[in-house]
């Protein structure tokens, strides 16, 4: 036995993916041109696979900005706040996210995953519960695993499971909260959220939402699901990313319970990071203002939503169960799924490739997330290419064993 | 029957519907190597289990199970505390 035994599984998957020639996971992308685009393997390649859902990325004042950061205050933080200091740019963002969202006070992390981590790893202890959606991503059962409360997992969206459970927890739902995304990153359902604000209510239990994918993306003013659903007053804690919409790297909680500013003393992922650095800061301030007052770039990215998701579901690829900037195709095994997902990049388009165990019920998925920087021609082209690529995709052998063992990398712990 | 036969005898029921073959379970039976349920295979076995004995079972309880003997056990204890 040896220390890297486990990882031998691993190995043999890996060589399964080299042998054929396509390696879906160490992509380079080259060169990048816009928020859309960039060389890939040296070909002008069409990006739909980077969650860039506003196409901030490239924006001029984002941009203008983070130089500024840089030239005033550096390339880097060198640490932590515990141990440098809050920079006045990491306070202002707080105070910012707070008032955008009409809530009492906010902290920043260093990435999204980080503030799932930072958070859950400390709010529920021993004698607490945390009731989790089955989809939930794998920061929140990673933040969860951290902590010492009990973790439940529920069906996913489904609001008569949640409330059975919760009723066997009988008294302990005063300790209990319930965990949820706005828009799952998998398939880009959104969570039956105003059903749950009323199942936390009648029960006392507590309500994180994580706000990833659909902050920016939906409600007015781009608060997210909570906005949309009209339930923008009833969450406990709001986690998101600056790494989507936003266009930058980073994470944030915010909450109306005044106890938020003891996380600080308390969340090792909070205190042992080095703190985001003065351009990212700088450029998902500008961003955050952009994305509260352009809803333009709203529309931009619903009409690209709907545009590849309608295309799609004409050609009769199974999709997932709601229109979204989030666009996943079901493939019937994962060979079929990395043969499609690779001669997509063969032709310009770059999407994810989504594999057993990090997908819902096993499924194999070529998944695209949509930008409002997506042009009507280059969302034309995607469909081109999927209905090009359609008949040879599914004629292939399902049962055909060059790709068939899921790549169980959670299996490695 | 006891309980713990019972629940031994209902989860019988929930494997045979996941088991490759016709394979034969008993207590021993382990839910990984034998019935070759990955970690996904278990989180997808949960659901079902829970319904039939109306109970939510922890994640945290699962690195402590490997064998059918291991889940009845900690079905029983979580029957007892609801």
């Amino acid at each position: 036995m040896g220390l890297f035994d486990k990882f031998y599984r691993l190995v043999a998957d890996q060589r399964v993916l080299v042998d054929s020639g396509i390696d879906p996971f160490n992509v380079v992308i080259e060169r990048l041109i816009s928020a859309t685009e960039a060389i890939v393997n040296g070909r002008h390649t069409i990006l739909a696979g980077t969650n860039n859902y506003l196409g901030l990325t490239f924006d001029p004042q984002c941009i203008e900005a983070a130089k500024k950061a840089v030239q005033d205050q550096g390339t880097g933080t060198t640490g932590s706040r515990m141990a440098n200091g809050t920079y006045a740019g990491h306070a202002a963002l707080e105070h910012e996210f707070a008032d955008f969202f009409g809530y009492r006070s906010a902290i920043v992390f260093s990435t999204g995953y980080l503030a799932n981590l930072g958070m859950l790893s400390v709010l529920a202890g021993r004698g607490d519960t945390l009731l989790v959606d089955a989809h939930c991503h794998a920061s929140i059962y990673d933040g969860c695993r951290m902590g010492s409360a009990e973790i439940i997992r529920f069906r996913h969206n489904n609001v008569i499971d949640l409330e059975k459970r919760l009723q066997r927890l009988g008294k302990k739902t005063a300790n209990t909260m319930i965990l949820v995304e706005g828009i799952y990153s998998m398939l880009g359902d959104r969570a039956p959220l105003a059903d749950i604000v009323t199942l936390k209510q009648k029960y006392g239990a507590y309500l994180l939402v994580d706000e990833a994918h659909s902050l920016g993306v939906l409600g007015e003013h781009g608060r997210g699901l909570l906005e949309e659903a009209g339930v923008g007053d009833s969450m406990d804690f709001i986690i998101g990313t600056f790494s989507k919409s936003l266009g930058a790297t980073g994470g944030f909680c915010v909450s109306n319970h005044p106890e938020l500013d003891l996380i600080r003393y308390a969340s090792r992922p909070y205190i042992f990071t080095a703190s985001p650095a003065p351009p990212v800061i700088a450029s998902t301030r500008t961003a955050l203002k952009i994305l509260e007052t352009h809803p333009e770039l709203r529309r931009r990215l619903w009409r690209n939503a709907r545009h590849l998701y309608q295309g799609l579901d004409d050609m009769g690829f199974s999709l997932g169960p709601e229109i979204s900037p989030i666009v996943a195709i079901r493939l019937p095994s994962a060979k079929q799924a990395l043969v499609l997902w690779s001669n997509l990049l063969d032709r310009g388009v770059y999407v994810n490739l989504a594999l057993p165990p990090a997908t819902p019920d096993s499924a194999s998925l070529v998944r695209c997330s949509v930008s409002a920087a997506h042009t009507q021609e280059q969302i034309d082209y995607i469909c081109k290419v999927f209905s090009d690529l359609r008949e040879s995709s599914l004629a292939l052998d399902a049962q055909s064993t060059a790709v068939d063992s899921p790549l169980d990398v959670t299996s490695v712990s | 029957m006891s309980q713990y036969e019972d629940i031994l005898a209902q989860i019988y029921l929930v494997l045979q519907q996941l088991a490759r073959d016709k394979q034969k379970i008993n207590e021993t039976t382990d839910l990984v190597a034998d019935l070759g349920l990955d970690s996904m295979g278990v989180m997808e076995l949960l659901p079902a289990i829970e319904d039939c004995f109306d109970i939510s079972i922890p994640l945290n309880i699962l690195p402590d199970v490997r064998t059918v003997k291991d889940l009845a056990l900690q079905v029983q204890q979580l029957m007892v505390e609801s």
